[in-house]
């Protein structure tokens, strides 16, 4: 269709439906540079915020009209403009590998960065849990005491504590500044522990309590000070896959029996349970995952780390404040990734599914919710990365290169980007912005099985079959 | 029939004999010699019958006393697996995969002085007579310089003959494989692959161009389905293997993929 118009009528719109102002003359031939500075310009914003646009959920690439052109949309109409805000920082893609530290004598099954983003963990096979120095990337502490493979790894949201479990069931604390077991080691779960979930900051910022989902049906409820089992959850009937421990007092789980569950944490009774899904149900992501990992620390606007000196109060009204702006209204929404191929996106107020999402052809791994709470992104053993929208559930790209199954994916702080790490032993970083491949990171000699991006942004860390632990920056 | 509990109601009543216990005692002790008495004694059925109570009754017993004794020893530590996997792996029954096969610049160097290190090293000499038969061409067979492959070869999918009458090796359509049994040798496991092309034979280069497969010919097979990847995070797609046995002699060609 060509269009002979100069100019249309568009309105702004937020993607919660608001407008920025009234209906404009606009050129047909705007670019998105300009309609950013309109639209700091109708919002007042102090700082430029840079935005992308959408129309029709088509995202405005270059112009105006090149989008109306390609898509025959109506121009005789108001049109309606949605703008959404991105991170005003920037993450730099990860490009090169900045060392390969061995030092586990097995498979590196687990690995996560701290929420201050100043500590690494690593959990493996050889039963040890390893602590990395992050500046000089060597080894700092090996804390042994395990019986078996470590299979999970968590850290506190005050960053001063990590969990790790292990194959025999068993939990154990750690200090990150020595490397010292603290308090007991908790012993409950009759089978290996599949996820751990702390309580969130800012319900407790003592960070004492947090949960187990055990591979047999159980999620139990730990008191990390007094080493003791606070409670039981039970209900499911096959293992516990994931466990995520909600801002708003809700303990989330997904299992094998084909269902999610809501509990209530103070009482441990169940609300509501998920049912949809035809086979094992893999993982779990809640939308407010991010905020509730990183607490109060946020990745930029406190540079200087000087979060020691502030008081716990002050501290856990950042994190409400920061979980607040995610979650306004009290009910968060989660995706669940399963066996039987697809993705359901579930409300915790609704007992009903808002979509299901079909399209991948394999097993679907992992799902994350982008920092942001835009995306959904998925990784499935059909080698391909998803893309969703966090709002609808709209398919938004496929992201194809992985030669086999890709396992897990991680996002970095501003979103734009995303790696994933595969069963053909590289990791692949991923644009948002263009929806492909950004950056291809081989270097492992074999899969690769954990990878985490630092909540700061600065660093990726990778570990996998090849016994060694990768760090990739810029 | 008894009518009413009445043994118990006098036992109730005036109690058991003074000597009740010792009687019952000696009478356990002398229960093993009875029962020894009666397997020696009983005949035909009888026996038949008691011996297989009594069998029953120490299978029992036996089943009892072990059952005493796990409790007593204490249960030992469980010996951590090789071959950690992630959590969501575990209930995955994934078989073990082999590593990533040597890396890819020693097998260039390799490839380039044409040296492998070999399963089978020394190969015995093939004659060109046990090879080639010679076949008598022209009107009155006078011509003899025709030849026939007598072992199995492997011919690519592009070749095609040269005019029949100029041709001089020919190639026999029963002896053309085209795909062959290999061993991965870490994995201990064997794949039907198909053939990509003969690398080396080490008799002679001459056969290498025709094709001939013999004992410890290194041939390159197409693995693709085993799904090996390179570090680069590419599906390798050609190795190399050495026939093990005598395919002429034995109608099929198994190999050891040379990692």
């Amino acid at each position: 269709m060509e269009i002979d118009v100069n100019t249309i009528q568009a309105r702004l719109i937020s993607d919660s439906g608001e407008e920025a102002g009234p209906p404009l003359d606009l050129p047909i031939d705007v670019d998105t540079k300009q309609l950013e500075l309109i639209c700091n310009a109708l919002l007042k914003n102090e700082e430029q915020t840079p935005y992308i646009f959408f129309i029709n959920d088509d995202e405005v690439k270059t112009t105006v009209k090149d989008t109306l052109t390609s898509k025959n949309i109506d121009v005789e109409n108001v049109l309606n403009i949605v703008y959404q805000p991105q991170a005003v920082f920037r993450v730099r893609a990860v490009t090169r590998c900045t060392s390969s530290m061995p030092g586990h004598a097995e498979a590196v099954v687990a690995l996560s960065f701290s929420p201050n983003s100043l500590h690494l963990a690593s959990g493996s096979g050889d039963t040890t849990l390893r602590l990395w120095d992050l500046t000089t990337e060597t080894p700092q502490f090996t804390c042994t005491g395990h019986k078996n493979w470590v299979l999970v790894v968590s850290w506190s949201p005050d960053s001063k504590k990590i969990a790790s479990a292990c194959k025999s069931g068993e939990l154990k604390i750690w200090d990150p500044e020595n490397g010292k077991q603290i308090g007991k080691t908790m012993t409950g779960h009759k089978k290996w522990i599949n996820s751990i979930s702390w309580e969130p900051y800012h319900i407790n910022p003592e960070c004492r309590k947090l949960a187990s989902a055990g591979h047999d049906n159980d999620v139990r409820i730990w008191d990390t000070v007094l080493g003791t089992c606070v409670k039981i959850l039970s209900g499911h009937t096959a293992a516990i896959t994931s466990v995520k421990w909600g801002g708003t007092g809700f303990i989330f789980t997904s299992s094998k029996d084909r269902t999610c569950k809501m509990y209530r944490a103070d009482d441990g009774v169940m609300c509501r349970t998920f049912s949809g899904h035809s086979h094992w149900v893999n993982n779990l992501t809640l939308n407010t995952d991010y905020v509730l990992r990183t607490g109060p620390f946020h990745p930029v606007y406190d540079k200087k780390k000087s979060y020691k000196v502030k008081e716990k109060e002050e501290l856990r009204m950042m994190a409400l404040e920061r979980f607040q702006s995610v979650c306004p209204n009290d009910i968060e929404s989660f995706v669940s990734c399963s066996d039987d191929f697809t993705l359901y996106l579930w409300r915790s107020d609704q007992k009903q599914c808002i979509t299901r999402m079909t399209g991948h052809q394999n097993v679907v791994n992992d799902v994350k919710y982008s920092p942001d709470v835009k995306t959904i992104a998925s990784a499935s053993f059909d080698k391909t990365v998803r893309l969703w929208r966090a709002s609808d559930g709209g398919f938004i790209a496929v992201l194809r290169g992985h030669v086999q199954a890709v396992y897990c994916v991680a996002w970095s702080a501003d979103s734009r980007m995303l790696v994933s790490s595969s069963k053909d032993s590289t990791l692949k970083v991923w644009s948002l912005k263009t929806k492909k491949l950004a950056q291809e990171l081989p270097g492992h000699a074999d899969e690769v099985f954990a990878v985490d991006w630092a909540p700061d942004g600065s660093k990726v860390a990778s570990g996998g079959k090849d016994k060694v632990l990768k760090m990739w920056a810029y | 029939m008894p009518q009413n509990e009445y043994m118990e109601r006098h036992r109730k009543l005036y109690g058991r004999r003074l000597d009740y216990e010792e009687r019952q005692r000696k009478k356990e002790a002398r229960a093993p010699k009875k029962r020894a008495k009666m397997a020696r004694e009983l005949r035909g059925m009888k026996a038949k019958l008691f011996q297989k109570q009594r069998r029953n009754e120490k299978i029992q017993m036996k089943r009892k006393i072990q059952a005493h004794e796990e409790k007593k020893v204490k249960k030992q530590a469980e010996k951590v697996e090789d071959g950690a996997l992630p959590t969501y792996l575990l209930d995955r029954g994934i078989q073990s995969s082999a590593k990533v096969l040597s890396n890819m610049i020693k097998q260039k160097r390799k490839e380039k002085t044409g040296k492998w290190d070999v399963p089978i090293p020394k190969v015995r000499a093939q004659s060109d007579a046990e090879v080639f038969k010679v076949l008598r061409s022209g009107k009155t067979k006078r011509k003899a310089w025709k030849r026939m492959v007598t072992k199995v070869t492997y011919v690519g999918e592009n070749f095609t003959r040269k005019p029949p009458k100029y041709e001089r090796f020919i190639r026999p359509m029963a002896l053309r494989f085209n795909k062959a049994h290999v061993t991965h040798p870490e994995l201990k496991a064997t794949f039907y692959l198909p053939i990509i092309g003969v690398k080396k034979n080490p008799n002679s280069a001459m056969y290498t161009s025709l094709g001939v497969i013999t004992k410890g010919t290194v041939i390159e097979v197409n693995i693709s389905e085993l799904g090996l990847v390179t570090q680069t995070g590419k599906v390798v797609w050609g190795k190399y293997a050495q026939v093990t046995n005598n395919p002429e002699n034995d109608g099929c060609i198994n190999a050891i993929l040379l990692v």
